[in-house]
Parts: C-alpha cells; structure tokens; sequence
C-alpha cells in the first residue's frame, strides 16, 4: 500500500505542563502521535505518549555479559594454556585472582555497548542533519506533531484541541511516510 | 489513561497536602526565578562573545607551566628516570604519589554524575558536567605518570594484552598492577562517554542558536542531528542511568584497585585490608574538595552564582565533612591497628610514620585533613565562601601528603636498618608535578570557554523545583 504523504500537524507550546496536558488529551482522543519535541527530558512524557518502556537495558546487559565472558576466556586461556607460568606455586587457572578484570570489562563493554545502541538506534550520528520542528526547540519550546488515525476523522478537531490547550503557533504539512 | 482520581480518600488529601509543603519548604535549586530561555541565555552568553581579559591571562600561565611540564617530562624520558630523586630503598616516591593524588582528584565528578544521580540529589545538576570535565582532566593528569615511570614510554602499549610476536607473551591478569591499567583505562573511556553524552543536547542547543558558518558546520556536526524528540529522550534517558549504575561501582572499584598496588604488597605499612575503603573515601574528599576550589572559582569568574548557588556548595562542604570524617577515623584505626596487631614490623612502620623523620609530612597531612575540615560543622563556615575556599586548599594539601606519607615513610626504613635512607624529589620531578596542574588547568580552561560549564538540559528539567506556581512535580 503506498502512502504518498500524510498530514501532520504540529503544535508549539513554552511549557512542560502544557505539552504534558496536550499529550494525555491527544491521546485520549485517539489521535497518533507521530512525536513530541522538548528541550529537556520531560518526565512522564513517555507514559503520556503511550511508549513502552525503553529495550536499551537488555543491550547492557547482553554487552556487559560478553565482556564477563570475553575476559574470562582470555585471561584463563592465557594463564594456564598458552603462557603457564608457576608463580608462587598458585593454580594456573585461579578465579578470584581475574576478578576485578572481569569486573572492569563488563563495565566497559556495557557502557558502550549501550552507547552505541543508542547512537545507532537513534540515528545521532556525526554530521547529521538535524530536522528540528522548530527553531527554538532546543532552547525552551515545547513541540507535539499530531495525525489522524484515518479518514474519519476530521483533520480540523487536532487544529481544535491544540488551540484548546493554549498552542502558540499551529503549522500543518505533508511529510512523506518512509513505511 | 484518566488516572486522575479524585484525591477524596484520607491517604490522597495527604499525599497532595505533603506535596504542597514540600513546593513550599524546598528552596529554589535555581536563584533568580529564571525561564528556560534565559537558562540558554546565561550559559551560552559566556560562549559566544570574546574571552576576558582574566581568562587570557589565567590560560597562559596554565599554559606557561604546562610548556615547563613537557619540558621536563621530554628531558627524563631522554635522559631516563635516573634523574628522579628514586634510591634502592625508596623505588616508589613522587610519581606514584602524583598518580594516586591526581586519581582521587578524578572520583568526585563521577561521584556527582553518578552517584548523586542514584541518589536523585537533583541539586547536582548545576555542578556535575565541570565536575566530570575535571574527572576525564584529572585521569589523564594522572596516567601521564606511570606512561614515565615505564621509562620508555613509547612501549606503553605493552601493558595491554594482545596477540604478539613476543612470546606468545600475556601481560600478568594476577598482577594488581595489571588491574589497574584496566581500570583506570575504564574509568577514563566511561567518564569521557558519560560526559560526551551528556554533552549532546547542550551542542544542539549551541548550533541552534550559532551564528557563524564555521561555528554552525562544527557544531552540526558533534550534536549529531539532535532533535529533541520524545523517542530519543525515552532511550537517552535510560542510557544516562544506565551508565550511572555501570559507574557507581566502577567509581568505588577504580581507588580500591589502585589501593590494591599497595595493599597485596607484604610491605608493613601497605600490607592492610583498610586500604580499599580508605583510599575511596579519601578520593572523594579529595576530589570533592578540588570541585569546590574550583566551582568557587569558576562561578565567580563565569558569574555563574545563580546557578552554582551557596545551597550547593554547603552540600557539597557537607560531603568534603563526611568523608574527612571517614578518612580521620582511617587513620586512627591504621594505628590503633598496628599496635593491636602485636606485629613489631608494622608497629615501628606507623611509629616511623608519627615520629620518626618524616613526622612532619605526617602532622601536616593530620592537620590539613582531620582538623581542619572540622570548622565545616559549622553552618555560618559553609556559608562563608572565603572560608570554604582556603578549608579545601588545605584538604587539597593534605591529601597529597597523604599519599606521600603512606608512599615514602613506609618504604624509607624497611627491614634492613643499613639500607635505611630518605627521599627527595629532584627539580625534574616537581616541574613533572607542575607540569600536570599546568595540563589540568589548560584543558579546564579550555573547557570553560568551549563547552557550556552547566548542563542546560538537566538545569532546565529542575528549574520547577521550589517554585510554588510550576509546582515542584516529581
């Protein structure tokens, strides 16, 4: 099904509160929320916007595992089978004797793993181009780009609701689906 | 959704009630009722015009004595380290001392990027990207030192295990040495990716409101197409407190293992299992101390006074007071210790210490870390910020003599009294000193006029706290 454009509409506000409240509402009104913009994290947006919680601590620790795994190996293998050497009459292959290592790799390993997730995920990549909604979005506006869900709806109730919940600018525009 | 329950039950009138008085009991983390524009304003404003005339002249001093440093850092590797003041008996003095010093220095911004952020100590927010600036300086200040005492330092790779020619030849995983490169290189990789991250909202901030061409084209470029959407903060944010559960042990871990250098030693002095907590309470002090010195500085000169309030310097005084505490009873328990412990090596090695010729190192290390911080009970003292500032210098001095007296009095009479000697340092080693406060303030200062000293991003998520009419929510 090839969709050539879908019309967005997209509301500007100055405050957490405000986009807070016009998120819940568009929500409730069964409106898709292609995205919310704010300057800073904005704490309970995400439930408001109905995401689920993020995957990334799974990357850490599948990340920070390998590393456990990936050091253990090594600094076994290579105390007691490519390089044995007797010191102080010790097991070759002595456990606790690794452990911080190990400790320190799964640090490493997670840490940037997750770091690399997200940077991928995400697309915040070097030189990349920003496609801000708007110009002062990362100084203190507050953005939430709406749609609606199908035909039915009328597109003019978005426009309603976000002058209903104070917006200080309304733009509209077709922005090409990528799926 | 509409979870808006009225609050008619007893516990709901409570809870709102609580919450009321708290908006109105908490002070401001911000002074002066600032909009999140102006929160943008005041800490780009210091970007974006020509430096002072105070910043010039404090960076080519910096810059002066950094020169002198590389100097003499290039003459003892060309010479070699027989230029050091190092005899058969005292193998281990300044350098190590310097690495240990520097180190400690380095915990307090993780301390503060992490740990406080576990904690949710929301006043953080304003101190901790200078705070983590100056951990990744201090790191790097602190691994010049065992890249020279190597002696060949161009061979320094060596320390890493990796297949080669050599052998096949492992570096030793059992040696407590060994542990150390793997975690002061952690510390120093997940410092530098914590504060890199945290740094990229704030450059988006910077290119969305740059003017010149060149300065936009960089900044697009290391604000990697921030956008502000909801969808990266949800995974960011998780990322950020992801790595600060990863950093909060690693933090603890990385001064237990540089104690473990001494500690898994049998020389008495060193041989003890305090070491680890010790030397961690001891680094944040210490590094807590160094942050304070330098905020009072730095708020003054990048009138950051509003932001860097009096609030924060009297908790973070409150923190220099508890591990200075920790660090006192240290000392204490090492004594009391080596008496109880019957062992007649370790008692003459803490005897020597207190009396014996390099007493005075020892009283000067009492006096800057145990007396002193004491006057920090006091609430008028933490209010004064002419106080605050010469308490910490002296934390500053003491805890590098603290390092000194545990390095040098334990190896300067061992169990030989014909091998008995003293140590003391050579010019070349302390312009090597010189030279590394020289690298930590070129590079802080730097810092200060190319990235925003405050994380705006963060600042600008608290600034309701304390205000009665955004309502302190969360």
């Amino acid at each position: 099904m090839s969709v050539l454009g879908v019309r967005n509409w997209t509301g500007i506000f100055d405050s957490e509160e405000s986009i807070l409240a016009v998120t819940s509402a568009s929500r409730l009104a069964g409106f898709d929320i292609v995205d919310v913009y704010s300057p800073y994290a904005v704490h309970g947006l995400d439930e408001a916007m109905g995401l689920r919680r993020s995957w990334m601590p799974w990357v850490c620790f599948v990340c920070g595992l390998l590393g456990a795994v990936g050091m253990w190996w090594l600094a076994t293998w290579a105390l007691a089978v490519d390089w044995p050497s007797n010191i102080g009459g010790k097991p070759l292959n002595s456990f606790p004797a690794i452990v911080p290592i190990i400790f320190e790799m799964v640090v490493l390993c997670g840490g940037y793993g997750v770091i690399f997730a997200l940077l991928i995920h995400c697309r915040l990549l070097p030189g990349r181009k920003a496609r801000l909604v708007h110009p002062r979005i990362t100084d203190d506006r507050f953005a939430i780009v709406l749609r609606a869900p199908d035909a039915t709806r009328d597109p003019r109730d978005i426009r309603r609701l976000l002058e209903e919940y104070g917006a200080l600018e309304i733009a509209t525009g077709y922005e090409e689906v990528d799926e | 959704m509409a979870s808006s329950a009225p609050t008619n039950t007893a516990a709901g009138v409570e809870t709102a009630s609580v919450a009321t008085v708290e908006q109105h009991v908490t002070p401001p983390l911000v002074d002066g009722d600032k909009s999140l524009g102006q929160v943008t304003n005041d800490v780009c404003r210091a970007l974006e015009g020509k430096p002072t005339r105070l910043w010039y002249i404090c960076f080519f001093v910096s810059l002066s004595i950094l020169i002198v440093g590389v100097v003499a850092v290039a003459y003892q590797t060309i010479v070699g380290i027989g230029t050091w003041g190092l005899n058969r008996t005292v193998g281990w003095a300044f350098d190590i001392t310097n690495f240990v010093f520097w180190i400690g220095i380095g915990h307090a911004g993780t301390l503060i990027s992490a740990i406080l952020f576990l904690f949710r100590q929301r006043w953080r927010t304003a101190v901790n990207r200078s705070a983590e600036a100056m951990t990744i300086f201090a790191v790097m200040c602190a691994g010049i030192f065992p890249l020279i005492h190597m002696g060949r330092p161009w061979l320094a790779y060596w320390v890493l295990p990796y297949p080669n020619f050599r052998g096949p030849l492992w570096v030793n995983f059992r040696s407590a040495l060994l542990w150390d490169v793997f975690a002061i290189s952690t510390y120093f990789l997940i410092s530098l990716g914590f504060w890199l991250l945290g740094l990229v909202p704030d450059l988006a901030t910077m290119r969305d409101r740059a003017k010149g061409k060149i300065r936009k084209a960089i900044l697009s470029v290391v604000s990697l197409g921030w956008n502000g959407s909801q969808r990266t903060w949800r995974h960011y944010e998780i990322v950020y407190l992801l790595l600060a559960g990863l950093a909060t042990p690693l933090v603890l871990s990385v001064h237990t293992i540089v104690s473990f250098d001494f500690s898994t030693s049998v020389i008495p002095g060193w041989h003890t299992t305090i070491l680890p907590p010790y030397f961690v309470a001891g680094a944040i002090f210490s590094g807590m101390s160094m942050v304070l010195t330098l905020m009072i500085i730095a708020r003054k000169v990048m009138r950051f006074e509003q932001y860097i309030t009096t609030r924060h310097i009297d908790a973070m005084c409150k923190l220099v007071l508890a591990t200075g505490l920790i660090v006192g009873f240290a000392y204490a328990t090492e004594f009391f210790t080596a008496w109880y412990s019957g062992n007649q090596y370790e008692q003459f090695a803490f005897y020597n210490r207190a009396g014996g010729p390099m007493a005075w190192s020892y009283w000067i290390m009492v006096f800057c870390n145990v007396c002193v911080p004491q006057l920090l009970w006091s609430r008028r003292i933490r209010g004064n910020i002419a106080a605050v500032f010469g308490i910490t210098i002296f934390v500053n001095i003491g805890m590098w003599f603290e390092r000194f007296v545990i390095i040098v009095t334990s190896l300067q009479r061992d169990f030989l009294p014909s091998s008995w000697s003293s140590y003391v340092p050579t010019s070349i080693e302390l312009l090597t000193l010189l030279g590394s406060f020289g690298l930590f303030f070129t590079c802080f200062l730097l810092f200060c006029r190319f990235l925003p000293m405050i994380a705006m991003a963060e600042v600008k998520g608290v600034l309701g706290v304390g205000r009665s009419k955004k309502g302190g929510e969360k």
